[in-house]
């Protein structure tokens, strides 16, 4: 009966879903129905059903699905089970499974791949796909148990594979960054790639106490929300000056006017490091600029980051469950990316960062919840990393700690401090 | 091993794991990478890169509904194919990217978007797309259909989309369960669940793992126990936060309901770090019906923060340094909406969230 609209050949009623075809955005219902009424395509009946079931839900208010085990030959993540609670009215979409697919870092495409991926999706699953989920996977929607290994091998074959889910890493994101914006500090590609491509096992295979996941953003604009999301945040930023370019200054202000240029530069400047002279150039305090990219997003063609250039690596960020919403919280002010060593050695670092994720983390805890558990200073310890004062927004308020160690800490920290002006 | 024996055992996968992306970028984007200099926009939902080799490249930005039937995607790919250079890329938010090396090409990639019904736009100081999450139609735990709260929004929304009016950008979020797979936003639209969940005693001591789900609970409330003679789990009514945390690894522990599962807006959260540093959205309306398929309710209450945002905020302040700025007494003043005591932080740390100072706004 594959093809066919259900048992008798008549759609479901939607109602309330027709209501969402009016209007003037686009409307994933319109695209249902066209799956729906797509005549011989072995997935008619399926989403005729589909339909049947999500008025159901928005009739009744409450959802439909249950999660199970489907996995493909070989891993042990990345397809998202779900059998329908209600098949027996519904039954063409009693299985409407989703795989994750990991994305080209930056979501770049031509249309002759997204072609093919619909070509797949066409054969083996409903037609529906999403562009793209909140981790950044393409979501293949809605797939039978028998077809979830052929449509596997047919995007394996593609050359794509599939992301994480369960408690493991989790597919990635990046920014487009260099591949279009002046404002990226470091190559998102190599770093995506080569951090997620080193850890697939752990991917594919979960074995960690949660999930772990990593973002890329190529500037502090963080365009892909890694402060919020990522438990492992890379964010570019630069350490020397930033670059002014006076006359491209003296353009601005010509063109803005002078009080503009004060109140909507100068004035916003959080750490105010800025300052305009009386010939319209501009005065950077590079000292005291937090890095925040207020000023170079404005004066987009006046300024521009300096030349030694790395990243921000911040840990712990997550959404809610379980204890609240978590930020990342910055762990390395600043890592070098400039040559292949220093981005192998991000991969290295990532590994240290992981490994005690797997050996500390309990069941179900988030790295930043881990932190959180036993305090920041036993997290660097473990990881290896001195304390630095970029951590904190302003050292401790208690003094409930016990402090005999005091000046050998301090000792370490002058050390430190000598060996690193000796090394500049 | 016999034929039959090989003819049968699966193929193993080739963990490719991240794809490289350079087979599919624009050739312009492949050349200048690492090496652009500055950008413009030159009308919304168009940018403008110029690269320092001298290159420049145009992209048109649209909207898309996310769960797109392949229909609709081999739509977009006609589209960049016919009067594009056949080379998109797609943002967090769900639009899409077609770009050009020649601007000459860029009225008729907006008017065959615009024929098609995409709209243009999302870029600059826009509200851009919602980035959203699933829902009923494949969620195992939804409490609302996100796309459906997009749909009507974005609607509603149409003209902030295809407009750089705003203040500053305006960045959306909804999620349909209080996990929150959705981000933070300026704005987000979340499920708020209110009632402790209703327990299936018969199917607890098959389907759930009762250790696990005891300590999923952020607040202990929930213990073991026997109910008719069977081992179940039991909820302190009193402590339960209604997170919905033991629902996911303990389906009988159903926290949806028809009616009391609810949407709350939040508002403030920002992940750039310019000017003021990422902060998380906060609390300002709960309990507002879950009304498919239109939400109005949901819609009424955006609209009114949307447009106190958009008439009373200065230029780059965004949502939440907009408020910072005014004050909340003068926010809720603005946007006609209630505070209650719910707004009042309870949580682990709240007393940070409180004001410890004499600075009063009248
Ligand atoms: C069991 C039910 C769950 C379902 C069906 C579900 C579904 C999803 C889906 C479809 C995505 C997008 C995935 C992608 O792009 O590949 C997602 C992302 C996400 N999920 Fe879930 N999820 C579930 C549980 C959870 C839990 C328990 C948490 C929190 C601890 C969580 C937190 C997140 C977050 C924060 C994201 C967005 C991620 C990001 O930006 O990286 N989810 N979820
Ligand atoms: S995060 Fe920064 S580098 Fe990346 S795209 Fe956004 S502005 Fe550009
Ligand atoms: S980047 Fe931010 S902190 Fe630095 S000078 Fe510009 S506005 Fe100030």
């Amino acid at each position: 009966m594959t093809g066919e609209a259900p048992g008798n050949g008549t759609k479901h009623p939607t109602p309330l879903l027709d209501e969402l075809e009016s209007g003037p955005w686009p409307s994933f219902v319109t695209g249902l129905k066209r799956l729906r009424d797509s005549g011989g395509k072995q997935y008619a009946a399926m989403m005729n059903d589909l339909l049947g079931q999500l008025e159901h839900s928005y009739t009744n208010r409450l959802g439909y699905w249950k999660g199970g085990t489907v996995s493909v030959f070989g891993y042990g993540g990345g397809v998202i089970p779900r059998f329908s609670e209600v098949a027996e009215k519904f039954p063409e979409s009693k299985e409407f499974h989703t795989l994750r697919v990991q994305p080209p870092a930056g979501y770049h495409y031509t249309t002759d791949l997204l072609r093919k991926f619909c070509d797949v999706w066409e054969e083996h699953g409903s037609g529906l796909i999403a562009l793209h989920g909140q981790s950044g996977d393409i979501m293949l929607q809605g797939c039978k148990t028998e077809n979830v290994q052929k449509a596997f091998d047919a995007v394996n074959e593609m050359g794509f594979d599939l992301g994480g889910a369960g408690p493991a890493l989790r597919t990635s994101m990046s920014c487009v960054g260099h591949a279009r914006c002046e404002m990226s500090m470091y190559d998102e590609v190599k770093a995506h790639r080569s951090m997620i491509n080193e850890f697939l096992d752990e991917m594919h295979r979960p074995s960690f106490p949660y999930k772990f996941k990593y973002k890329f953003s190529g500037c502090p604009n963080d365009c892909v929300n890694a402060i919020h999301r990522a438990d492992f945040a890379v964010i570019g930023t630069w350490r020397d000056d930033m670059k002014v370019n006076q006359d491209e200054v003296k353009a601005y202000v010509a063109k803005q006017g002078r009080k503009y240029t004060i109140d909507h530069v100068i004035a916003m400047c959080p750490t105010r490091a800025l300052s305009l002279n009386d010939d319209d150039t501009l005065d950077v305090d590079n000292r005291s600029c937090v890095r925040c990219m207020h000023c170079l997003n404005v004066m987009n063609k006046a300024l521009a980051p300096g030349d030694d250039r790395g990243a921000t690596i911040l840990i712990g960020g997550k959404r809610s469950l379980k204890v609240g919403d978590l930020m990342g919280t910055m762990v390395v002010p600043f890592f070098k990316l400039q040559t292949d060593e220093d981005y192998e050695e991000l991969v290295e670092f990532a590994r240290t960062i992981m490994e005690f994720f797997a050996e500390n983390a309990l069941e179900h805890e988030r790295i930043g919840e881990t932190i959180d558990r036993i305090g920041l200073p036993t997290f660097l310890k473990g990881v290896g990393i001195e304390p630095d004062p970029n951590m904190v927004k302003h050292p401790r308020t208690s003094s409930y700690v016990r402090t005999d160690d005091f000046t050998d800490e301090a000792d370490k920290y002058f050390e430190r401090k000598a060996r690193e002006q000796a090394a500049e | 091993m016999t034929d039959a024996q090989t003819a049968k055992k699966p193929r193993l996968p080739d963990e490719h794991g991240v794809p490289d992306p350079f087979p599919f970028m624009h050739p312009l984007l492949k050349k200048n990478y690492g090496n652009w200099d500055w950008h413009d926009r030159p009308r919304p939902g168009v940018l403008h890169h110029v690269s320092k080799s001298g290159d420049e490249v145009w992209t048109v930005r649209a909207g898309t509904q996310r769960q797109m039937d392949v229909g609709t995607i081999r739509k977009l790919c006609d589209i960049a194919d016919t009067v594009g250079e056949g080379y998109v890329r797609f943002t967090t938010r769900s639009n899409i990217e077609f770009m050009v090396g020649d601007f000459s090409k860029v009225p008729a990639l907006i008017s065959a978007l615009g024929a098609e019904g995409f709209p243009v736009g999302g870029t600059g100081n826009s509200v851009s797309m919602i980035s959203h999450t699933q829902g009923w139609l494949h969620c195992d735990i939804p409490g609302t259909d996100a796309s459906g709260v997009v749909k009507s929004l974005m609607d509603m929304m149409h003209h902030e989309f295809t407009h750089e009016e705003m203040p500053n950008r305006v960045r959306i979020t909804t999620s349909c369960c209080q996990i929150n797979c959705g981000g933070q936003g300026d704005i987000a639209i979340n499920v708020q669940y209110t009632k402790p969940p209703k327990i299936n005693h018969d199917l607890v001591a098959n389907v759930c793992e009762r250790p696990a789900v005891v300590a999923r609970c952020p607040v202990a409330a929930i213990r073991p126990a026997l109910v008719d003679g069977k081992p179940s789990l039991e909820v302190d009514e009193k402590k339960c936060v209604c997170c919905g945390a033991c629902y996911p690894p303990c389906p009988p522990m159903q926290i949806n309901g028809a009616d009391s599962t609810r949407i709350a807006i939040w508002v403030g959260g920002k992940h750039s770090n310019a000017r003021s540093k990422p902060t998380f959205h906060k609390l300002v309306v709960a309990n507002l019906p879950n009304n498919a398929p239109r939400w109005p309710e949901v819609e009424e209450v955006v609209r009114k923060i949307l447009y106190a945002y958009k008439d009373n905020a200065k230029h780059f302040e965004r949502m939440g340094e907009w408020i910072d700025r005014i004050g909340w007494p003068r926010f809720f003043e603005l946007t006609g909406l209630a505070f209650t005591k719910h707004h009042i932080d309870t949580w682990v740390g709240a007393r940070h969230n409180m004001n410890m100072s004499a600075h009063v706004r009248f």
